[in-house]
């Protein structure tokens, strides 16, 4: 099993959702959050005052796989989120050691 | 006088035909002089658009352009300062500003006096308007009572985020005292030094925003500057809310403005007229000069320049033709936004909401420009037997000095009065917590 962490930007995020409901992901968890890579920030000026922020607002997407289809999760999030501009974001994949339904106590690759 | 005796006697005719007897009783108070219902009726809505400017125009204006932890406490202090204005006013600053007795000599020039706690007043009593008009003096002095709020109001702009509540509790009362009720009386009673002079003030740019900014500069002087500023970013909160206030804000000047006629006569329209273009003119312009100086035409950008373009034609509401003041509403947008962007962090001084950099600079443009813009060159009203430009200029000038010094002197006294007693700034943890939870107790967004 993976686990995969995909950094998007925010505008980004239903189209990635519903490209992956059509290759069969069943669930993932998503949080709004702010971080800086290539793309540095931006400037905000109130009355003549200058503010640059460096964190900029993205969102983070949580989604176990099976080792099957994790491959394709990573692809279909890739092209769909792809801007051709920097900020796009990153994917990152870890091995998932275990996974365990709470409701039913089902463990493994049954339980995502 | 003559115009209220014949339409009374008109009335008087009208209710004779129905019944004889009553034709007498008319005919015999018509000494007195009775309200136009019209005009009165003007003024008391006039009086109430100017306490909508303060509650929630003000208070929600100043309010977003907050940090979030001070949110409440911006809005309180602004709510609780009114208050008290209002009461004090009724109490002894009535009577100082427009009192029944006027002294001789001197004194006469700075405070009137004998209406203390309203003494002599009830629903009869008049006030003399421009014309030989008279409005209720009740209403009268609630129109002129909401000016003395808002102007001690406008004050906590430039001491927001880090002035105690109590410091401002005592500061407001005294400094009505010895800066807002004498300026008043200088320029609006008929023996007040400025406008025997022939200052032209229409509605209040030197005593309401040229006052109201150095006095702020002065208490943001006192207090020094908020923890963290200038390194901190300490952008507004919610400009949302600071552009609801700015809409509240423009309409309640249209009572502070052409309400400042006393009638709802042709002045009134013009004022009225004055006050949409001039602000139009003025929220543009820095809009347009923001793009010039290679930044984006902001939100902010034009919230502020509504605000200086209303400040500027408060003293030539009724003193401009409608091009005049457009004129001003530009100059004085250009003016401020170098004020609130360069020359503010040149000084470097914390006016925290820059209620001097827009009220007192625009106030300054809007006093001396009115010199100018009231000349029937520029469609102004000026007429034949008016002063010559440069002369009014003089006089416009001298106004703007006096209010400067007395208003600068005055917040001196009443500031360090507070500083060494109740103290002006709260503490640093109370600072870095926010005045919300630390002074009040609560916080705006739970």
């Amino acid at each position: 099993m993976k686990f995969i962490i995909a950094i998007i930007k925010p505008f980004k995020l239903d189209e990635v959702r519903e490209a992956l409901g059509a290759i069969g992901v069943a669930g993932m968890t998503v949080s709004e959050v702010k971080g800086f890579g290539r793309q540095k920030g931006q400037t905000e000026i109130y009355r003549g005052a200058e503010y640059s922020t460096n964190m900029l607002p993205k969102v983070k997407l949580e989604i176990a796989a099976s080792d099957d289809v994790a491959a394709q999760v990573v692809e279909t999030i890739q092209q769909t989120a792809n801007t051709e501009a920097i900020g796009d974001g990153k994917i990152f994949v870890l091995d998932l050691a275990s996974a365990t339904r709470i409701r039913t106590g089902e463990a493994g690759e049954t339980a995502l | 006088m003559k115009s209220t005796l014949s339409k009374i006697t008109a009335v008087g005719l009208g209710l004779g035909l129905l019944a004889q007897p009553a034709l007498a009783a008319p005919v015999a108070e018509a000494a007195a002089a009775i309200p136009n219902p019209g005009n009165n009726a003007w003024m008391m809505t006039a009086t109430i658009l100017v306490l909508l400017m303060i509650i929630p125009g003000l208070t929600l204006f100043y309010g977003g352009l907050t940090r979030s932890k001070n949110m409440l406490s911006t809005m309180t202090q602004i709510g609780a300062t009114a208050c008290l204005a209002m009461l004090v006013w009724v109490m002894w600053g009535y009577s100082l500003a427009f009192g029944d007795t006027s002294y001789e000599g001197t004194l006469g020039s700075f405070i009137s006096g004998g209406s203390y706690f309203l003494a002599g007043t009830d629903m009869s009593s008049t006030a003399a308007t421009f014309t030989d008009e008279v409005i209720s003096k009740y209403v009268f002095i609630s129109f002129q009572m909401t000016f003395a709020a808002i102007t001690a109001a406008l004050i906590l702009g430039s001491t927001a985020e880090r002035m105690k509540f109590s410091a401002v509790m005592m500061f407001v009362p005294i400094w009505l005292t010895i800066v807002y009720f004498p300026i008043a009386h200088m320029v609006w009673a008929g023996d007040g030094l400025l406008f025997a002079a022939g200052a032209l003030d229409f509605a209040g740019g030197t005593v309401v925003h040229i006052n109201a900014g150095v006095s702020g500069l002065v208490l943001a002087y006192l207090l020094g500057k908020r923890r963290g500023y200038p390194q901190e970013p300490m952008p507004p909160h919610s400009l949302t809310l600071t552009m609801v206030g700015t809409g509240l804000l423009w309409v309640g000047w249209f009572g502070f403005n052409a309400g400042s006629a006393l009638e709802a006569d042709g002045s009134a329209g013009l004022a009225m007229i004055n006050t949409f273009v001039a602000t139009a003119a003025g929220a543009l312009t820095w809009m347009v000069v923001e793009r010039l100086a290679g930044h984006k035409g902001s939100a902010l950008g034009f919230c502020s320049g509504v605000i200086a373009g209303l400040v500027a034609v408060t003293p030539a509401a009724g003193n401009a033709g409608p091009f005049g003041a457009i004129l001003l509403g530009i100059l004085s947008s250009i003016v401020c936004y170098f004020a609130v962007s360069k020359l503010k962090a040149k000084f470097g001084f914390d006016d925290s909401l820059d209620a001097f950099g827009i009220h007192g600079v625009g106030g300054i443009v809007g006093a001396i420009g009115t010199g100018v813009v009231y000349q029937a060159f520029l469609g102004g009203p000026a007429g034949e037997d008016a002063a010559s430009i440069g002369a009014q200029l003089l006089i416009q000038i001298e106004g703007v000095l006096v209010t400067i010094a007395w208003a600068g002197i005055g917040t001196l006294i009443a500031g360090y009065v507070v500083k060494l007693t109740v103290g002006l700034r709260v503490d640093e943890e109370t600072e870095v917590d926010g005045l919300d939870i630390a002074e009040h107790g609560e916080r705006a967004y739970n």
